[in-house]
């Protein structure tokens, strides 16, 4: 084991000696979703956050189900995830210090221009899902425990439908990310559950269009929370808090509110203060 | 057919616009590639003209796991290494998870099979050649181990870059043990991952055809370097 040990330190000690500006620098990790990434909001707000405070804020972007799990396991400082329930849970296990809201988003379900469920334009997403599951329309699910797939999975529940009893028919599990599934979902010219904001930012859309939005169900609450230093004691909680404290600051929240993806505000902040 | 030439316009946009984040995605990538070649050379060479001119119990057994290990899905060699360095793992403590030398532990993992079981078979057909040769100036295991690998060394060149064409090319271990996270673990093929994921294919094509240029090129540089070692070197 200790062979072991001296070997990593060495590979270690080698990959510092690589790139010994990258070692210097503050940073935090933050584990957070696809969404917030690929939306490109990370993009727009971490670079406002770093000049402020100098610290360097490393994304690591996964479903939430990952995102959290990474924080369990005491490789984040902080996690920044859309699942209240889940979430709730994370902090109630003592992984999470405290949630704060943060913004919101909703989400869409997004189909082919056909429409075979004749359901465009509506705004009843779950008479939409009944819809859809009578039509037997194919159905492109993220099937992967993200956020989305959460919520999605909710709704079917309050529509009284069992999605599984299509399962390798019309509905379809893709266990990857929303833009793969989006992707997939776009090649079949299927229905898909996704946010908004990974929608607008998503460019292979083929045949795809936004076909249900607007419903309060469609709500998308994301929360931030720092990962209990009592439980790892290795958490930069002074700079994790920091980011925290920050995200949910007038000055944060502004930088949220700000990105834009041409007319289209994709997050709306919503921390109370 | 639209979108393959809008793949290789973006490729060229890519090259001739040359910005800095590209350039320091391909320097990383190369950086982590080559670096576990580099590492994975010294483990897997030694182990393979071990395996060549020892005969030992289990042997053949040793061989068949080897070359079996060249199989190794990235993904589940990034699984792995990210347990074993993840703070909650056994080796957490460092606090390397999500860093470039995590990415090279990973893909030293995954070459290091490849290269001891091509090394292993191209000494082993060597030294069979040799055999009588070097018994009969009554060469010892070791010097003749030596004198087999540069005998055979252009042979071990390739072998070298196969070792580097898969370190280049996977992209489900570093994408697990380095997080993909921006400026920091993200290589070429993560990016690529990513542009796809955000339904860029043109984009994403284009990075690809940028990294088989890259690859290319290398393999151009060691084939004119093994051309020039030759004529000198007969």
């Amino acid at each position: 084991m200790a062979l072991i040990r001296g070997l990593f330190l060495g590979l270690a000690l080698l990959g510092l000696a690589q790139a010994p500006a990258v070692a210097q620098q503050k940073f935090i990790t933050v584990a957070s979703t696809t969404s917030t990434e690929q939306s490109g909001l990370f993009k727009h707000m971490l670079p406002v956050f770093e000049k402020k405070t100098g610290i360097q804020v490393r994304v690591v972007a996964q479903g939430t189900g990952q995102a959290l799990d990474m924080g369990r396991r005491g490789d984040a400082d902080v996690v920044f995830v859309h699942d209240k329930v889940a979430e709730e849970k994370f902090v109630a296990d003592g992984f999470g210090v405290q949630r704060f809201e943060v913004m919101y988003n909703d989400f869409v379900l997004v189909g082919p221009k056909a429409d075979p469920a004749k359901i465009a334009g509506t705004k009843d997403i779950v008479a939409g899902y009944q819809k859809i599951a009578a039509a037997k329309a194919p159905f492109a699910s993220r099937g992967d425990k993200s956020g989305t797939h959460a919520a999605e999975l909710r709704l079917w529940r309050v529509a009284g439908i069992d999605p599984q009893t299509g399962k390798g028919g019309w509905y379809r599990e893709t266990g990857s990310g929303m833009g793969p599934t989006l992707n997939t979902a776009s090649s079949m010219n299927a229905y898909a559950f996704t946010d908004r904001g990974t929608w607008l930012s998503f460019k292979n859309r083929g045949d795809l269009v936004i076909v249900v939005e607007g419903d309060q169900q469609l709500f998308n609450q994301y929360g931030i929370m720092l990962v209990n230093p009592a439980r790892h004691t290795h958490v930069k909680k002074e700079m994790g808090q920091t980011f925290v404290d920050w995200v949910v600051s007038a000055e944060g929240q502004k930088a949220i509110a700000d990105y834009k993806i041409g007319a289209d505000q994709l997050f709306f902040p919503n921390a109370k203060r | 057919m639209t979108s393959l030439w809008e793949a290789f316009a973006a490729a060229w946009a890519l090259i001739a616009g040359f910005d800095a984040t590209l350039a320091q995605i391909v320097g990383l990538s190369l950086q982590v590639s080559l670096s576990a070649v580099l590492i994975a050379t010294c483990f897997g060479l030694p182990l393979g003209a071990a395996i060549a001119v020892e005969r030992f119990a289990g042997r053949q057994a040793l061989i068949v796991l080897l070359n079996a290990l060249m199989g190794l899905p990235p993904v589940v060699v990034g699984l792995l290494v990210y347990l074993l360095l993840s703070r909650a793992g056994p080796l957490g403590s460092l606090g390397i998870l999500f860093t470039p030398t995590a990415m090279v532990i990973a893909q030293t993992l995954l070459i290091v099979p490849i290269i001891a079981a091509l090394s292993r078979q191209t000494l082993e057909d060597a030294w069979r050649e040799y055999d009588e040769q070097l018994r009969s100036l009554g060469a010892r295991r070791l010097n003749a181990a030596m004198t087999l690998i540069w005998d055979t060394r252009f042979s071990l060149l390739t072998i070298l870059l196969a070792g580097f064409g898969r370190a280049a090319a996977e992209v489900g271990a570093v994408m697990i043990v380095g997080g993909n996270i921006d400026g920091v673990t993200r290589v070429m093929t993560t990016t690529i991952a990513l542009e796809t994921s955000k339904g860029d294919l043109p984009l994403a094509l284009g990075l690809g055809i940028v990294l088989i240029g890259l690859v290319l090129l290398l393999n151009t540089a060691a084939a004119l370097l093994r051309e020039l070692a030759q004529r000198r070197y007969g």
